[in-house]
């Protein structure tokens, strides 16, 4: 495997946390519904997860409660949010916070603990091929798993009835309501889905990519994850793209440190944030007027009686 | 036990109150199949809280419906579309970013693909005369394209009631016309429309039945065919029909506020942009600006207040200065003064009290802030005076604005900026939604302005209020301003040829 394979292999590595989540939060939004909790919900992720793996021994069970416990997270939410018509970015800071603190409660017996990375998926033959083979069948289950999801939620958005459904919740409640369209029912299920993808994405980061416990190791990937929805302007393929680029920043300040530049290392480790800020500047400037924001995104709904 | 002869739809002694304001007090209504049954009033009479009733967006606190003869409830508007009842609403129900067969198979559960769905809008397009482009997005359609996808939409699910609230507001003349042909071939088919519109000669023309309802109560139930449009109207009311008393003869003075080969873009996703907008008013004249709404009104009032700066100096000029550069206020003080279309949220802030509301539009013009502070002694008088002069009907001494009623508040913030004397004022709908009492005062006040020498800019979107206090009037379409026409020579076919995007020689 040559050196350029290497690098896009850890390039795919990084965005897959990145997409995953934020393939989730795309539903989420899509829907009507701001859910700044991400972070908090993959950090719970990831804790459960290993916390989970380590005490059973199976990975497929740390998978299994790493998305429960981000579903759980996410039905906090929405019973603040959707149940009683709290305010969105509250909630979902507070989430944040929350989830923050419980992942390093539930994880505080788990710390120094190492536990086998999930080994890479090869496809006898196909992954011995020169060149393509390991970068189309080379990687692990994730990957595979976050590259179908992708097609999937880009399929129901934009073919099947009931994403019409929830993109016209997303797009005005009012008239949604007016229809005979279940509006806080579609959510709920909406919110609900976003945390099952971040819950994986914390998985991922624990069982996979670095496979070990340590508190704050989502290291603001949720945020990351939330303006890559704004860059994706809410589309599936455009995010994993955008994962791509942005994975491509944390991989760059990685081998950038490594070449010691002579920049200070903090300088270095900004660097996919900054690309961050830079990416959603850049996008605000060039959508001009025409925008893809959801028409009801953050705005709590209350049918009358 | 139902019956063949029941009516379609009975409401019986429904009930509907809001806090202290009891908005249907004790409604009887029915509607039988194949009849159009006009639902009269004026705006707040109740009408729309009773259709929403039927549509299952609100529930009643007393009274039953029923549904050919049996007891149902209402829960949603889901149950009510199962059982057959379809709504067109007065402030569409789109979804702007989405494409027409999109907005119409959201509502089609199990319609199959989209091409499917648009097979069917074009076979109900054929059998209705009511044609639609599948694919494109909302946001680039007209009224009365838009109302279109809700009847077709609407049509669709199949109903045997359809209720209309108030289609024509935003149609041309012309455009109605194509509605009423529409409407009458379903009538024909058996359906039953509920047709809810404060028009009486719409009414008298299309409707075999009228209920016409005033402040929650059912006051008459007539056929309006044998009833005089001045009967119908003193029942809608419920007194002699206000009318505006002409200006007399004053001197027509120098040109006041012009706007000079105007290009704007729309500051709003969706909005219309200004192209080439022309138009001169002289003091003591009251040019209306007439148009279908969406079509650059809101665009052209930021333009001519300031809250968009042109791109010249020289594109608009309030007493021969350029002020295409300049702010709002920078404008104010040059005696210019406006009156946004929104009462609750632009023109006023709903939970300030009227006397803050005062500060809000003259902080720089007059007497309310000194050395930095603001004085509540002279806001509050000059609230006083305003509610004197217009007669606000109020509850407390200084209420919130939120806590007035429509027309009330509409009086308060006409007012507000009448009682500056200004030498210019452009007003966005003056009246919309208000009840007749108080659109006769706003509408004698802009006509006593003007004749004391002010220049004065009328947007409306209610031709007989324009026909009624405009010298000239012009008319907005696509962004595009009309040269303007008297308003004693022209007609309404002339003014709805223009709005429909004509020209005026069309009509000869």
């Amino acid at each position: 495997m040559g050196m350029t394979e290497a690098v896009l292999l850890t390039v795919i590595a990084a965005a897959v946390p990145l997409l995953l989540a934020a393939l989730g939060e795309v539903v989420v939004e899509r829907a009507g519904v701001l859910n700044l909790g991400i972070e908090g919900m993959m950090a719970v992720g990831a804790s459960c997860g290993f916390a989970a793996a380590t005490l059973s021994g199976s990975t497929t069970v740390g998978i299994v409660a790493a998305v429960a416990a981000g579903v759980a997270l996410s039905a906090v939410f929405a019973l603040l949010t959707l149940g009683f018509a709290a305010n969105q970015v509250a909630s979902g800071l507070a989430l944040t916070i929350m989830g923050l603190g419980l992942s390093g409660l539930i994880g505080a017996g788990f710390v120094g603990r190492t536990r086998e990375a999930v080994g890479r998926l090869d496809v006898p033959g196909l992954t011995d091929l020169p060149a393509v083979g390991p970068l189309l069948f080379g990687h692990d289950p994730f990957v595979y798993g976050a590259a179908a999801l992708t097609l999937g939620i880009a399929y129901f958005l934009k073919r099947s009835h009931p994403g019409l459904v929830l993109r016209s919740i997303g797009e005005n409640h009012v008239s949604a309501h007016a229809l005979g369209l279940p509006v806080l029912r579609v959510r709920v299920l909406a919110v609900l889905f976003g945390g099952a993808c971040a819950g994986l994405a914390g998985a991922y980061l624990s069982l996979v990519y670095t496979p070990f416990w340590s508190p704050g190791m989502t290291a603001g990937r949720g945020w990351i994850a939330l303006a890559l929805v704004v860059f994706a302007s809410w589309r599936p393929l455009r995010a994993a793209a955008g994962a791509l680029v942005f994975g491509g920043a944390t991989v760059l300040q990685l081998h950038a440190q490594a070449a010691s530049l002579g920049l200070p290392s903090q300088a270095l480790s900004a660097l996919p944030y900054l690309a961050t800020v830079v990416a959603l500047v850049v996008m605000s400037i060039g959508r001009g007027r025409t925008s893809a924001v959801p028409g009801s995104l953050g705005v709590p709904f209350v049918p009358d009686r | 036990m139902a019956t063949s002869d029941a009516p379609l739809v009975a409401m019986r002694g429904i009930v509907k109150r809001f806090g202290a304001l009891v908005a249907n007090d004790r409604v009887y209504l029915d509607v039988r199949r194949g009849e159009i049954h006009a639902l009269l009033g004026e705006n707040g009479a109740g009408k729309s809280t009773l259709v929403k009733i039927l549509d299952g967006l609100l529930q009643p606190d007393e009274g039953d419906i029923l549904w050919e003869g049996r007891p149902v409830a209402l829960k949603n508007p889901d149950a009510a579309g199962r059982l057959g009842i379809g709504m067109v609403f007065q402030h569409f129900s789109l979804f702007e970013n989405l494409t027409v067969a999109e907005n119409i198979a959201v509502a089609l559960p199990g319609a199959g693909g989209l091409h499917a769905v648009a097979e069917r809008i074009a076979d109900i397009g054929r059998s209705y005369g009511l044609t639609l482009d599948p694919g494109r997005p909302v946001w680039t359609l007209s009224a009365g394209e838009r109302q279109r996808i809700e009847i077709v939409r609407a049509l669709l699910r199949n109903p045997k009631l359809l209720i209309l609230d108030e289609p024509t507001s935003v149609l041309t003349p012309q455009e109605a016309d194509g509605l009423f042909g529409t409407l009458e071939r379903l009538a024909a088919s058996g359906c039953g429309l509920l047709y809810i519109t404060h028009r009486l000669e719409e009414v008298k023309r299309l409707c075999t039945r009228a209920t016409i309802m005033r402040a929650g109560k059912v006051v008459a139930a007539c056929d309006p065919r044998r009833e005089s449009v001045a009967r119908l109207a003193s029942l809608m009311v419920g007194a002699d029909v206000h009318d505006v008393r002409a200006a007399a003869a004053h001197p027509v003075g120098k040109v006041r506020l012009e706007v000079r080969n105007l290009h704007l873009p729309s500051p709003d996703l969706h909005g219309t942009a200004l192209v080439g907008a022309m138009l001169s008013v002289q003091g003591g004249e009251i040019l209306g600006v007439a148009g279908v709404a969406g079509n650059g009104q809101s665009e052209l009032f930021a333009a001519l207040s300031g809250e968009s700066l042109a791109p010249q100096p020289d594109d608009v000029l309030i007493d021969g200065a350029p002020v295409g550069r300049e702010g709002i206020d920078a404008r104010r003080l040059r005696n210019a003064a406006f009156v946004p279309e929104e009462r609750l949220g632009h023109a006023a802030a709903p939970g300030f009290a009227l006397s803050e509301n005062v500060v809000l539009s003259r902080h720089a013009t007059g007497g309310v802030v000194r050395n930095g502070l603001v004085s509540m002694a002279s806001a509050k008088r000059i609230a006083g005076e305003v509610i004197r002069v217009f007669d606000v009907r109020k509850g407390g001494d200084d209420p919130a604005a939120g806590t007035l009623s429509g027309g009330n508040l509409q009086k308060f913030v006409v007012g507000r900026e009448i009682l500056r004397e200004p030498g210019v004022l452009v007003v966005d709908q003056p009246t919309w939604g208000v009840d007749a009492g108080a659109a006769a005062v706003i509408r004698q006040a802009l006509i006593d302005l003007a004749a004391r020498g002010a220049a004065v800019v009328a947007i409306s979107q209610d031709l007989d209020e324009l026909f009624a206090i405009a010298d000239r009037i012009a008319v907005l379409h696509d962004g595009r301003l009309s040269a303007a026409l008297s308003a004693r020579t022209a007609t309404r076919e002339e003014i709805g040829i223009l709005m429909a995007g004509g020209h005026a020689t069309d009509a000869a």
